[in-house]
């Protein structure tokens, strides 16, 4: 048992959201034999992936990774950052390798790095496509050649042998494009002979940071202890603590079905998994199962341009217009589409119409129908390009801003806006274009590594 | 008593950017053990809630954490441009005033 027998740090929940210092001191004095944190979540929505950016900011990010950096080359161990950027594509990675070299020079530290790609090209995906290998998850949207070539990024999933491959190659910190979250902590701990299913189980609680802790207020870090059929978790936070009951319910986080966990290799099965209190805040984990995949798959993502998008925002006070506010905004519907036809004919456009203080968080899931006493109106026009969304959303603003209704007699102004000018553009507007798999010959050919000395 | 004040959390979160998931979490396993039995959380509620077919929704009870857990798609992929909830993170609310039916435990 004890030649399998692994501590595993996660810095934080999401590279850029922060910790405690002192917690990350406290997790070296435990002995970790590796650090790593996850970077990236599709939770944020397309945008990352197409652009490049990251949710958080370089300063939030820089903070955290040279924290993480100079504990790993201090304690020799390392460092395992995943899904750069928050999007995990190739220029999420460079974003987040320049931060790290930066964080490198003004440490004075030197090692060897490997970076991940991840990111795939429409012609490798186009081709796995036409031969069968991509299978939609449900539910997926229908996808053809047309749809993978729009997508300005393209990445596939990782799981371990990437970073396995990396470390094995001498990497001492090792930064992945997109990955699972959950196999930056697996990949160490399968290689030292933990049973797949406690390795993962670990994983997943630990790729959370401190998420699983009865009481979290604060991001911060997690420890476990790996044995070959068991782990045991804690956080190093003295005010947080781990019981039974708050890892098991973990499992049920971000995930559809809370027993039957998916990775690249295979399913995590947590139905006869065992929890219990080792003292008043450490918890072991036993019983965990793993199902190998009878085929290797690799999760793609990959985001494409809708369109342009320009918003006016408008609030509406005036009881006798909301007691017929659908009305109302059906005939501003009706308006706005014959003077913006008149303005751009021909041109496609798209219009969504919220209602905040009504049902602008759930739409027609909403059960209360009755508007407050005032309504904020979000009305976004989505078209080809900024300058004609823009255009339109100006008709539409000055139809909407004097439309009448029948109890007033005379000119009215209907639109509160808060801001001039009154239309905001909001830039390019991206969506998911798969929720496939694509079957692999093997899991570690998708990805490129690229090694590198760095020398401070 | 609605299911908000008997459960210590209802959450919605996305699992991935084609899925909702909402989970339902007690404190103790009487309150758990009571909405179980009591069958209220069911395909059918949330084929009615969700304006879904009950073949889209997954219900689970999950004893070790106390919890209920439903998982369904979403209307729209998250960041849709007609999407109004990028995280998911409030499409819970209508579980929240669902009566449960009679409990005792005065003090809660």
């Amino acid at each position: 048992m004890s030649d399998a027998f692994v501590r595993a740090y996660a810095g934080t929940g999401m590279l850029g959201s922060g910790f405690v210092p002192a917690s990350l001191e406290t997790a070296l004095s435990w002995k970790p034999d590796f650090i790593a944190c996850d970077g990236g979540s599709t939770d944020g929505g397309p945008s990352y992936l197409a652009t490049g950016r990251s949710m958080f900011g370089a300063e939030s990010t820089k903070r955290d990774l040279k924290a993480l950096l100079a504990a790993s080359r201090q304690a020799k161990i390392p460092l395992v950052i995943g899904s750069a950027g928050t999007g995990g594509g190739d220029r999420n990675l460079a974003w987040l390798r320049d931060l790290l070299l930066q964080a490198a020079r003004e440490l004075g530290v030197s090692f060897r790095l490997a970076c991940i790609s991840s990111q795939q090209t429409p012609d490798a995906v186009v081709a796995a496509w036409q031969a069968g290998r991509v299978t939609p998850l449900q539910p997926a949207p229908n996808i053809d050649e047309a749809a993978i070539r729009e997508c300005d990024a393209i990445v596939g999933m990782m799981g371990t042998e990437p970073i396995t491959a990396a470390l094995e190659q001498g990497a001492d910190v090792v930064l992945c494009g997109r990955a699972s979250d959950a196999a930056l902590f697996a990949a160490i701990p399968l290689l030292r002979g933990v049973s797949p299913g406690i390795a993962w189980h670990a994983a997943k609680v630990l790729e959370c940071g401190a998420a699983a802790v009865t009481h979290r207020t604060t991001p911060d870090g997690m420890f476990a202890t790996l044995e070959r059929d068991a782990f045991t978790i804690a956080p190093p936070n003295p005010s947080y603590r781990c019981t039974p009951l708050s890892v098991a319910a973990h499992s049920l986080y971000e995930n559809a079905d809370p027993f039957k966990l998916r990775e690249p290799p295979g399913v995590v099965d947590l139905t006869t998994s065992s929890y219990e209190a080792v003292d008043e805040r450490t918890v072991r984990v036993t019983g965990t199962n793993f199902e190998p995949a009878s085929r290797s798959t690799i999760k793609l993502e990959g985001a494409a341009l809708t369109g342009y998008r320009s918003m006016v925002l408008g609030g509406i006070r005036d009881p006798f217009i909301l007691r017929q506010l659908d009305d109302w905004l059906a005939r501003v519907r009706e308006a706005a589409a014959t003077r913006i036809a008149a303005s751009f004919p021909g041109m496609p456009y798209e219009l969504v119409i919220r209602t905040y203080g009504r049902d602008g968080v759930m739409g027609a899931r909403e059960p209360h129908r009755e508007p407050a006493h005032e309504v904020l109106v979000a009305f976004e026009v989505t078209a080809a390009d900024q300058e004609s969304a823009h255009a339109m959303a100006d008709d539409l603003r000055h139809i909407a801003l004097h439309f009448p209704i029948p109890e007033w007699h005379g000119l009215i102004t209907v639109l509160a806006h808060a801001h001039s000018p009154a239309v905001i553009d909001l830039g390019p507007s991206y969506r998911f274009v798969f929720h496939h798999v694509m079957t692999v010959d093997d899991l570690l050919e998708p990805f490129t590594l690229n090694f590198e000395m760095v020398n401070s | 008593m609605t299911l908000g004040r008997l459960a210590k959390l209802i959450r919605s979160k996305n699992a991935g950017p084609f899925v909702l998931t909402i989970d339902i979490m007690f404190d103790n396993p009487e309150a758990f053990e009571h909405v179980v039995a009591s069958g209220i959380i069911n395909k059918r509620l949330v084929a009615e809630l969700y304006g879904l077919d009950e073949e889209a929704i997954d219900v689970y009870v999950v004893r070790a954490a106390y919890a209920l857990k439903v998982s369904m798609p979403r209307p729209i992929p998250s960041g849709g441009i007609s999407d109004s909830d990028i995280f998911g993170g409030q499409q819970y609310a209508p579980l929240v005033e669902l009566e449960v039916p009679a409990w005792n435990e005065d003090d809660r």
